[in-house]
Order: C-alpha cells, then sequence, then structure tokens
C-alpha cells in the first residue's frame, strides 16, 4: 500500500476562538492554561497547579484560592449557586490541608435579575459560611445589561491557614501509595443535568455539594502521610488522578469494582450517554495516601458522616507512567483517559 | 439495574468465554456492525478476552463517523445563518467539516442548541415562530423513526419554521458492499440489535441466504457480546450460516410495524454518500416529495453541494475492517480526540476514538491493543 492511502483528508483543527470545551476542566482547558495563563503570569506557585496556591507570608503558612460559579439553574436539589460557592471555595483551600477563614464574594447580575432571588442566594451563601465556620469579609456587586450575562455569576476568593507539617500536591504521589475515594461519584452533575433537561427519576438525585475541610481535618488526625488531595468536581474523578499521574509523574491503578456509583446515577448516565468517570461531584474528595497508613485513613473517611461510603479505589504504580488504568470486573484493563472537551450526549 | 447489570455479570461472561474457548478450533473474524457495541467491546476488552481465537474488526456502525463531510458544510453553513436556531444530538457538534465544526458555529454567535429528541426541536419551532429551526436529523434505522414522527409533527401543525437536514443511513447496503469487496475478510456478523429492534430481522435473513454468511443479532452489554460471538463460533466452527438472534429480549422477526410505517410515510430509499467509503446505493433515506417544505436542503439553496473527499482515506479501510485504528501512522500522534483528522476520531462510538479511549498505547503493562 502506497503512503498516500494512509493520509486522513481532512486538516487539522487549531481553535482560534473559545468554545465550550475549554471550560469542561479536560484537555482543552489544561492547554488553555499551558498556552495563555502560565506564560502571561509566569511563576514558581501558580506552576505547582494545585486547587490553590500556599504562600509563606512573615512565616505564616496561607492558603489562597479563587474559583466562579456559573451553575444554570440557580436553584438545584441538594444547594444552589450561593452554598456551592461557599462549599467549592471552602474544598479548594480543605485540598490543600488548609483551615478555611475568610472568603470573599462577587456577584456579577444580570439586569433584570429579581432582588428576591438575590436575598435568596445571599441568603443561602451566608448560611453555608457560618455552618463552615468561615466569613465573608469582603465583595463586590456588578450590573451587567440584559444578555450579557445569565442571570447571576458568583466569583468567590477564600483564605486559609495551612498547620505546620503539611504538604500537599499533585506532584507528591509515590508508586506504592493508596488512592482513596470519600464516596460514590457523578451526584452533582447528573442533579444539575436531570434539572436542566427536566429528567425524572424514581429516586431524584440531589447534588452532593458539601464543604470537606471536617473531613480532612479528620483524615490529618490519623497522624497519616497523606500526599495529596483533589476534588474532582468539573471533568470528575477521571480528570483529578489524570491530572496527579501526570504531575507526579507516576500510573494509577484502579479496580472498576471498588468505584462507587449511586443506581440511579449510573441509571441516569446509561441513559445519557454519559460516563460517571467524568461526571462532576462537588462533595467529594479524592486522596493519595502512604499504603501503610492507608487503613487508618479509610477508617477515619468511614466514621465521618461525609465518608461512609469511603472505598480503596486502587493504587499508584511506577508503571504505566502518566497514564490511568483501570481494571474491570472482567479482569481486562483499560486507558482511563482525560476528556478532551465536554461529554458529549450520543446519539443513540 | 435491570435489564443492565445481569448483561454486566462477570460469572456469566466466564461462562460464555468457557463456551467460545471450547467450540473454537481455529482464528475467526468477525465484525460487530454498530458503533456502540464497539465502544463496549472496547470499554470491557472483550477483544482481549477471545484474543488469538476470535479478531473482532468493527464496522461502519457509528452515524457520525459515516455522515458525509458536505452534510456537516451544509450543516455549519445553515447554523451560521442569524435567523436559524439549529438543533442537533451532541456529538455531531464536534464533528469536523472540510474547515470548522458547530462548536466554532456557535462560539461565532451561531445558535446552536442540543437535544435529546427531535420533538424538542419541533416544541422550539412551535415557541419561536420568528426562528427558522432546523434539526440535524442523522443516524440509522434506529432514529430514523423518531426524526420522521417530528416531521409528521410539523406537517400536522403547519409547522413552516421548522424542517429538517437529513441524513439517514441503512445498515444492510453497508453489509453488502463490505461482504461484495474483493479483499472481504469478515467470516460472520454481529447484527446491530437496535437498528433490528425497529426493523426487524427480515433483511438480515436475505444477507445469509445471499451470502452464506452467519449473522447473530446481538446486544449491547458485554454479556450479550460474547454470547453473540459464541453464537458465531458455533455456526463457524460447524459451517452452518443462519440468522440467529441473541437480542431477543427486545427484537423480535418482524420489528416495530408502527415505527416502520412512519419512515415509509416521510422517507424514500435513496443512494447516499457515506463519509470515508463513497455512494453506497440504495444505503440512505430522503425526504419524501410531499415533506419538501420541510427539507432544510430544499429550503436553503443547499442541495447542490458537494465535498470531495479523498476515497483513498485509511478511515474507509476501518469501516470495512480491513484495517485498525492503530495501524494508521496519525493514530495518536496527528490524530487524536483533541484535533480529529478522519470522523472515526470524533465520536465515542467511532472505532479510532474507541481505541484512544480505552487502549491507546500498546506499550501500556496489562493493556492490549499492541501495535500491529
Amino acid at each position: 500500500m502506497s503512503s498516500i492511502l494512509l493520509n486522513c483528508p481532512t486538516p487539522v483543527m487549531v481553535r482560534e476562538t473559545i468554545v465550550m470545551g475549554h471550560g469542561s476542566g479536560g484537555r482543552l482547558s489544561e492547554q488553555l492554561i499551558r498556552e495563555v495563563f502560565l506564560p502571561a503570569f509566569r511563576n514558581p506557585t501558580l506552576a505547582r497547579m494545585d486547587d490553590q496556591a500556599v504562600v509563606t507570608v512573615n512565616g505564616t503558612r496561607l492558603a489562597f484560592t479563587t474559583d466562579s460559579f456559573v451553575v444554570k439553574p440557580l436553584f438545584f436539589r441538594g444547594g444552589d449557586i450561593g452554598s456551592l460557592a461557599v462549599h467549592g471555595t471552602v474544598n479548594d483551600l480543605a485540598m490543600g490541608g488548609a483551615l478555611p477563614m475568610f472568603l470573599s464574594a462577587a456577584f456579577i447580575v444580570e439586569e433584570g435579575l429579581p432582588i428576591e432571588t438575590l436575598r435568596r442566594v445571599a441568603d443561602s451563601l451566608g448560611r453555608a459560611a457560618a455552618a463552615c465556620g468561615v466569613e465573608v469579609v469582603t465583595g463586590d456587586t456588578k450590573v451587567v445589561e440584559k444578555g450579557s450575562g445569565d442571570g447571576l455569576f458568583i466569583n468567590t476568593a477564600g483564605i486559609g491557614l495551612v498547620p505546620d507539617g503539611r504538604s500537599l500536591s499533585a506532584g507528591n504521589a509515590r508508586p506504592g501509595d493508596a488512592i482513596l475515594l470519600s464516596g460514590p461519584i457523578g451526584d452533582h452533575g447528573i442533579a444539575i443535568m436531570a434539572e436542566r433537561e427536566g429528567l425524572q427519576f424514581e429516586t431524584p438525585v440531589e447534588s452532593d455539594s458539601a464543604p470537606l475541610h471536617t473531613l480532612v481535618e479528620a483524615m490529618f488526625g490519623t497522624g497519616a502521610a497523606i500526599r495529596c488531595m483533589r476534588d474532582p468536581t468539573r471533568g470528575g474523578l477521571s480528570s483529578s488522578l489524570n491530572e496527579i499521574a501526570a504531575k507526579s509523574g507516576v500510573g494509577m491503578r484502579l479496580e472498576e469494582d471498588s468505584i462507587p456509583v449511586r443506581e440511579e446515577v449510573r441509571g441516569a448516565c446509561e441513559m445519557l450517554g454519559l460516563d460517571p468517570m467524568y461526571v462532576a461531584n462537588e462533595g467529594k474528595l479524592v486522596a493519595i495516601v502512604a499504603a501503610e497508613d492507608a487503613a487508618a485513613v479509610l477508617d477515619a473517611m468511614r466514621s465521618h458522616a461525609l465518608g461512609p461510603e469511603a472505598r480503596i479505589i486502587g493504587c499508584v504504580t511506577d508503571t504505566n507512567r502518566g497514564w490511568v488504568t483501570m481494571r474491570t470486573a472482567f479482569g481486562t484493563t483499560r486507558v482511563v483517559a482525560m476528556l478532551a472537551g465536554g461529554q458529549l450526549p450520543r446519539i443513540c | 439495574m435491570k435489564y443492565l447489570s445481569e448483561y454486566r455479570d462477570p460469572a456469566l461472561a466466564a461462562a460464555f468465554l468457557r463456551q467460545i474457548r471450547q467450540k473454537v478450533t481455529r482464528p475467526w473474524v468477525l465484525m460487530e456492525i454498530c458503533g456502540g457495541q464497539t465502544h463496549t467491546i472496547m470499554r470491557y476488552g472483550i477483544d482481549e478476552l477471545v484474543e488469538g481465537r476470535i479478531e473482532l474488526v468493527h464496522g461502519p456502525g457509528c452515524p457520525v463517523c459515516v455522515t458525509p463531510i458536505e452534510t456537516i458544510d451544509k450543516a455549519l453553513e445553515i447554523a451560521a445563518r442569524p435567523d436559524v436556531t439549529f438543533v442537533s444530538y451532541g456529538d455531531m457538534l464536534r464533528v469536523p467539516g472540510s474547515k470548522t465544526d458547530l462548536f466554532d458555529v456557535k462560539a461565532a454567535g451561531g445558535d446552536v442548541r442540543i437535544v435529546y429528541s427531535p420533538m424538542d426541536a419541533v416544541k422550539l419551532a412551535r415557541e419561536n415562530p420568528s426562528k427558522q429551526v432546523v434539526f440535524f436529523g442523522v443516524g440509522f434505522e434506529t432514529t430514523a423513526p423518531a426524526n420522521a414522527m417530528a416531521l409528521w409533527q410539523a406537517r400536522l401543525e403547519r409547522l413552516n419554521n421548522f424542517s429538517m437536514l437529513a441524513s439517514h443511513v441503512l445498515v444492510p447496503p453497508a453489509i453488502r458492499l463490505i461482504l461484495e469487496s474483493p479483499t472481504n475478510r469478515v467470516q460472520g456478523f454481529i447484527a446491530p440489535g437496535h437498528v433490528c429492534t425497529i426493523m426487524g430481522c427480515g433483511e438480515y435473513e436475505e444477507l445469509v441466504r445471499d451470502y452464506h454468511v452467519p449473522i447473530v443479532v446481538g446486544g449491547f452489554e458485554p454479556a450479550d457480546l460474547l454470547e453473540a460471538i459464541s453464537m458465531l463460533a458455533a455456526q463457524l466452527e460447524t459451517g452452518r450460516a443462519e440468522l440467529e438472534n441473541q437480542y431477543a429480549r427486545s427484537v423480535t422477526r418482524s420489528g416495530n410495524t408502527a415505527a416502520q410505517q412512519v419512515l415509509k410515510m416521510v422517507f424514500e430509499v435513496a443512494d447516499r454518500k457515506w463519509r470515508g467509503i463513497g455512494t453506497i446505493p440504495k444505503s440512505g433515506l430522503r425526504l419524501r416529495e410531499e415533506f419538501a417544505q420541510w427539507d432544510a436542503e430544499k429550503i436553503f439553496g443547499l442541495e447542490d453541494v458537494e465535498v470531495d473527499e479523498p476515497p483513498e482515506c485509511i478511515s474507509a479501510l476501518v469501516l470495512q475492517g480491513m484495517k485498525k485504528p492503530v495501524d494508521c501512522p496519525a493514530f495518536g500522534t496527528k490524530c487524536s480526540p483533541d484535533h480529529p483528522l478522519g470522523a472515526l476520531m470524533v465520536s465515542s462510538e467511532g472505532a479510532c476514538a474507541a481505541y484512544h479511549q480505552y487502549k491507546r498505547h500498546g506499550d501500556l503493562v496489562g493493556v492490549s491493543g499492541s501495535m500491529s
């Protein structure tokens, strides 16, 4: 066969404009960060690419993070944009081992939004912050013309204190470490999608939106060597693990049977043609822990209200570096790849 | 989960696997037709389980992959118009046309929406009388009846702002094409269970008779596929060529006659171009003349648009089971889901994308799918 037979006909697509996939938390998002933001802001703290920056000020280690919330609908089963903003920011701090302390909240409001809606969101945000023991100490409001926003966007920032002796980073995973997951995956993403698409299930799926900092403290309470933690939000568990594998230069082997997915979430995923490994969570964490400490950390997680279904889902390997693989229930092994753009519902 | 977990039961799968191992005395080449079946095979590593006994090659049954590039270009042109709301199934958005894709059109301000049902597009048309709502009706015999129903409904309601860019293809002519190729290696077929749920089994009986080739109508779960493979192996080992139905929980001999009826009322069989393969006679459906006013190609004057596709592309060989995705030098390097060169890399049901997703690299420890 001549070589011309092996050339595909379509030219390579290089995106010159932003498409929705750039916000999906998958490879397109990562590409954007690598090619646009990292070169523009160049500094060693940012280069670690963790969910939060840990900086030292006068000998005190502070965790600092920011996040924006554009969820639609604003109110959903299990939460709303206000509580989600608090939980998301608190969790980003907690994943760095920090004790969350202060938040900011900026509201970008579209002309025409009922003030009552804004009040409900603000009240919810305030209650969630109080429940987490953090204070919203500064804020901002901007109004944009009708059509320039989508009702309401919220941006937050958060500051927390990192106790001595804690050093978590996506680059810390070592071969032999255990991979722990705090509970079933996919609840938040499916709850939101159900609201958007008007899907009805026998047992309605609720978002798992929850603050994870007390669970993290319980885990540290065991004195274990915790290498790193992530809350698998956009892009799901698969994206978090792929990031850690790439940053640490290690492989990961997961056991498919050990990854909990609620029956109703699995059913919805089947119907919509989605894989729960890529669906967002807002109240789950995945932790890489030294093998000898895994049992103690698992016990601590299971004793906490947010981790009764915690599991060891796999281990870090020195083979297949940079790759996440999964042993299926059939004894075969497959790659768990990072998502390219957003997950797209299939035709059939 | 009823009707799912029992067909993912490792013990059941192991029993079928034992049967296959007992029956097979020499290697056989089988093709699964449907992209959904390809996806399951890759996801669960079925090819790995039967390796050495059965070689699975992957058929042309991914609607996203076989939609011709000119149809995508037509979609892009329509979707970019300011008076149009363009409505599509999700995985069509990322399919590259000759220059761009629907995501780019959306980013440039085009009103492009994803729906799960064509009836949602009809609803959009009803609620937005000032917009031309165009539904991208692609797919095999599985999606065609629902799309036909949407057109039927639009006509019933006299919705003059609804139309369809239709590009439907049919499975049996593609199987015929594969069987008539002088280089064909396929010795048995797993027919697509969902297509047969609609169309019944009659057309496949004809294929069995005309080509003396065993065909088993198969489901989409791992145990379904292993059972179908076992049934095909039993036929091949004993020299039989029959039509058998593994997916009897869904497929009947006559199929869904109500769906077939609505298909006939709205569509008629026509020659159709397949991406990567070329025109196959009588392999598609087009809108009947009485639905011309809902035909987007006619409304927007795009009937004569033709875009040349080099027939030499390796995707044609992959679609016909002559090559594996990993045989392509661009696989995983120049061509990936981030930058799909061909349509097979776009949909999760395309063979190249399924290989890329689940078994990208032959050098991974414990992961099969090595470079050949």
